[in-house]
């Protein structure tokens, strides 16, 4: 199964987020932003940084590149999109999700490995998790604080569509302390946090068998090959 | 040439981090009459010619599907303005 990468100038993540790919089992191919070309890949990755330096908003500019005419469109076509970090900022400013990030609550840049709950595990990239189910990847963002109207995110919570909770500690100020969410049909989500940093051993986080040795972030990358596969 | 000014502040329901920590900072530095500080952005368009209608139009579009993001700001202002244009510049300075 081939996963696209996509590198905007200032994307920072888009290796690790390939290397996950790989070690989940399947192909990472790098699709470039001035490409409207999506070389026919089955699912997408919209990895962390600052796409074109974030100068005018974080993700603003990055919604107009020609990559992301074809994105939009084949996400509202079934297509499997993630948007970790800035590519969960792109995917707000696209109107693929709803909502907005606004600067943290505390003003400081956060960097820290982050409890989360699962709490829609039916998406396309969160079916190899159980609802409820903890894990804990890093995070590290500065405009990481998601806010939404009051009607926006009860619809959010009425439909099931917060995807993963900051738990013991909300980093950010996330309204509700939502850390993820996704689209109506479940195909495309969107999360600050970083799964793609924990996805092998001696690079991630602690795990319970010892230091760095969690991968919980690995079944973000595993559940979108399973629904791909079917 | 022509400037077209447009102004854009974060929604009132919308914390403002930026603004709170001015805030903050303005009573330390014995600036104590100012009770709340809202930081929003200017952006200055020019223009080769006048500020025709069709250019205000253009700017309005342009304040509302770039330059702010509906969910979290509002467009506040988008006015033609003269080149040597400065706003409060009444006093004398400092």
């Amino acid at each position: 199964m081939r996963v696209g990468v996509v590198t905007f100038p200032g994307t920072l993540d888009d290796r690790d987020a390939a290397r996950a790919v790989r070690l989940a089992g399947g192909e990472p191919v790098s699709l470039w932003h001035a490409d409207a070309d999506l070389h026919a890949v089955d699912a997408v990755v919209l990895p962390g940084g600052f796409s074109y330096g974030d100068y005018l908003r974080a993700g603003a500019i990055s919604r107009f590149a020609p990559v992301m005419g074809s994105i939009v469109d084949a996400a509202n076509g079934g297509l499997p999109v993630l948007g970790i970090c800035n590519g969960f900022q792109i995917l707000c400013e696209a109107h693929l999700l709803p909502g907005s990030m606004i600067k943290n609550d505390q003003l400081t840049f956060v960097c820290r490995e982050q409890v989360l709950s699962v709490e829609n595990a039916s998406t396309a990239w969160t079916n190899q998790y159980a609802a409820g189910e903890r894990i804990t990847v890093p995070l590290k963002n500065q405009d990481g604080q998601f806010v939404a109207d009051e009607r926006t995110l009860d619809e959010l919570e009425g439909e099931g569509r917060v995807v993963v909770r900051y738990q013991d500690w909300n980093p950010n100020g996330s309204r509700r302390d939502i850390a993820g969410i996704t689209n109506a049909a479940g195909n495309v989500v969107g999360l600050m946090p970083h799964p793609e940093h924990a996805v092998e051993v001696g690079y991630g986080p602690d795990g319970a068998k010892g230091p760095r040795t969690g991968t919980d972030g690995l079944g973000f990358f595993a559940s979108v090959l399973h629904s791909l596969v079917g | 040439m022509g400037r077209v000014v447009v102004d854009v502040m974060p929604k009132p329901e919308i914390l403002d981090p930026q603004g709170k920590a001015v805030a903050g900072a303005l009573p330390r530095l014995g600036f104590a009459q100012f009770i709340s500080v809202r930081q929003g952005k200017r952006f200055e368009l020019e223009v080769d010619g006048d500020v025709t209608p069709e250019v205000l139009a253009a700017a309005l579009d342009a304040a509302e599907t770039v330059l702010s993001n509906p969910v979290i700001e509002d467009v506040v202002r988008v006015a033609a303005v003269a080149d040597a244009a400065t706003i409060g510049s009444t006093g004398a300075g400092r």
